[in-house]
């Protein structure tokens, strides 16, 4: 296919409907209103379902009910949205519904502000809902990757019968990249991949016990509460293998810089120019931020490193947190933040790098 | 010697009901069972339980069945119907779970004209967490939070949500019906059966409000819960069809 010139909202919306995803419900909020003004026109060409809700609670709600009924489905919203829609996340989580969602954050607490934030990455990575459950969290920092990793995000919901977060910003929502999409999945496939969700889905069954479909987000009984709390802890191990981390110059790195989506961009242009300039340095950038990759911190050289060099659009740092576990102590971590809608600037991270280098 | 009444097998044969004695709740599960075996869709169909005593149902059902986020059954209803058409969905929740919390998904999925079918099962309290006021209580009925019963300068009104929902234009059937006696059983067992049908028929929203009691919470034996049906809830909930398309 060619390349289209596409808006990360959008382009986000089509890598779910390529995916399969045929019901989406979602409520407007900025800076992602493209995502369901998208969908309104494109899921009905596909054949799917597409609602505005009364809210995001209603919206998650419709989701949950969809995808318990076997169809790949999706939700989006924005900071303050996503806060409302934790619980059905969690109710998805505990009812081990597959389905995706998007968080393309803005400033905050509250309702914050409209423009970029980082500042929901405790939300995504550590408690989107209540009951201690966890999500794959994927952090894009282009377009491109947006669109790839929501492709994919649907595969791992079906395989761990599991939400999962795509957590982007609102530079990635509204910015123009150039774009190569995934392959359209054909309506065979489609039907397949609901066909193997019949055990489970809602679609009618026999009317005997063992047949029935039972969508159960959560137990009366505690050692089944339990239970449940236990498998899902088991498979929170088994994604180690599916961490994703993009690591460079960490072998004779003096500074090690460290971000995530958006701001990572920031800190990749910024590395190649303090190399230019002769100071050696190298960065790591977490795909998934849950789960995160605290071995990335390993392959520092610490003999040579000065520091970690932590930079994130929360003020207070919430990233920085992980980075401190995975570095534990080998070497200082310091700092550059902005918060509240303002976007990371690149002389921002050259002034602190260089300040660091200096002192 | 001939067998002319057995135990609906919608309901799994070898489990006891939770309900307390007295509760409605079992008479109506077996009504919707009755009718889901004479439509002879029990195979297609996917009930969506609210939070609350009727969600004790969950245990010994033999269907499909989900529990939606406490008041968004409707909302959760949406995405099952939506998804899968050919099935029957219908939201099976009490006052609280409907009116209160969950007003603003109740209202707005009348307001689409959902093709599903709600039965709203209206006991005027809040039957699991112990007897808190509901929507639905009456003026001067003592709550656990309403000690000196229901005050309408504090609390405002009863809520009638059959009559709310008749503002709206989608709804195609709104009734309201009883279990307190045999005659308004039928009627409540004929309503659901109605409800169902017009689902089958893609005719849009239906849905049947059923006035119950609480003998627990109401601190009122089985026998002096009818009567107060009868006295009290009635007179405020008065039966029949409010709407029919
Ligand atoms: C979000 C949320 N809030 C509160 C509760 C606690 N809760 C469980 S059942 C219930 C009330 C149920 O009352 P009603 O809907 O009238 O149903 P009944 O038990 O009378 O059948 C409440 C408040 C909950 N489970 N979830």
């Amino acid at each position: 296919m060619a390349r289209l010139f596409m808006k990360g909202t959008e382009a986000v919306a089509e890598a779910a409907v390529r995916a399969g995803c045929r019901f989406f419900a979602g409520y407007p909020i900025t800076p992602q209103n493209e995502v369901p003004e998208y969908l309104s026109r494109r899921m009905p060409e596909v054949g799917g379902v597409f609602i505005q809700g009364e809210s995001e609670v209603a919206s998650i709600s419709m989701v949950y009910g969809a995808a318990s009924a076997g169809t790949r489905s999706m939700t989006s919203s924005s900071s303050p949205g996503i806060a409302l829609k934790s619980e059905g996340i969690s109710y998805c989580a505990s009812a081990l519904i597959p389905m995706v969602y998007s968080n393309f954050a803005r400033g905050g607490p509250g309702v914050g502000s409209i423009q970029p934030a980082q500042q929901d990455y405790f939300q995504a990575t550590k408690a989107s809902g209540n009951g201690g459950f966890q999500m794959m969290v994927f952090a894009p920092s282009s377009v491109q990757e947006a669109v790839d990793l929501t492709y994919e995000a649907f595969d791992l919901a079906d395989r761990d019968r599991n939400p999962v977060c795509i957590l982007a910003d609102g530079v990635i929502a509204t910015m123009m990249e150039s774009v190569e999409f995934p392959p359209m999945k054909s309506n065979v496939e489609i039907d397949a991949i609901k066909e193997s969700k019949r055990e489970w889905a809602l679609v009618g069954h026999d009317f005997e016990k063992e047949k029935r479909a039972w969508i159960e987000p959560g137990h009366w009984q505690t050692k089944d509460m339990q239970k449940a709390n236990e498998d899902a802890a088991a498979m929170y191990l088994e994604w180690e293998k599916d961490i994703r981390v993009e690591e460079y110059g960490l072998e004779d790195a003096e500074i090690v810089l460290t971000s995530y989506g958006i701001s990572a961009r920031v800190v990749k242009s910024a590395v190649s120019i303090l190399r230019a300039e002769g100071i050696k340095a190298g960065y790591i950038r977490p795909i998934t931020v849950n789960p995160f990759p605290y071995g990335a911190y390993d392959h520092i050289n610490y003999d040579k490193c000065k520091a970690v060099l932590n930079v994130e659009m929360s003020i207070p740092a919430q990233f920085g947190v992980d980075v401190k576990v995975g570095v534990k102590d080998r070497c200082p971590i310091e700092h550059c933040l902005c918060s509240g809608g303002n976007i990371i600037s690149r002389n921002a991270v050259l002034d602190a790098a260089k300040k660091i280098m200096k002192g | 010697m001939q067998k002319i009444y057995t135990r609906t097998k919608t309901i799994q044969q070898d489990k006891v009901s939770g309900f307390c004695p007295g509760c409605m709740h079992s008479t109506i599960i077996k009504l919707i069972g009755e009718v889901l075996e004479e439509l002879d869709v029990v195979d297609r169909t996917a009930c969506v339980l609210g939070i609350g005593c009727c969600g004790l149902q969950m245990d010994y059902m033999a269907y499909d069945n989900s529990t939606a986020p406490h008041g968004r059954a409707c909302a959760t209803a949406t995405g099952v119907k939506r998804s899968n058409p050919e099935s029957l969905v219908f939201t099976y929740q009490g006052d609280g779970d409907l009116a209160s919390i969950g007003l603003a998904e109740t209202m707005s999925a009348a307001n689409r004209g959902e093709n599903i079918s709600v039965i709203f099962v209206n006991n005027g309290i809040y039957g699991m967490t112990g007897g808190q006021m509901a929507p639905t209580t009456l003026i001067g009925m003592k709550a656990s939070t309403a000690p000196k019963g229901r005050i309408a300068d504090e609390h405002g009104y009863p809520m009638h949500m059959c009559e709310i929902l008749n503002q709206l234009t989608a709804p195609v059937y709104l009734e309201r019906t009883s279990c307190n006696n045999p005659a308004n059983t039928m009627k409540t067992k004929n309503a659901i059966k109605k409800a169902f049908r017009n689902q089958l028929d893609g005719k849009g929203f239906s849905m049947v409000e059923i006035v119950t009691s609480c003998p627990t919470n109401w601190g009122l034996d089985a026998l002096a819960s009818l009567e107060y049906i009868e006295e009290k809830m009635l007179p405020e909930f008065p039966l029949g069809v409010i709407r029919d398309r």
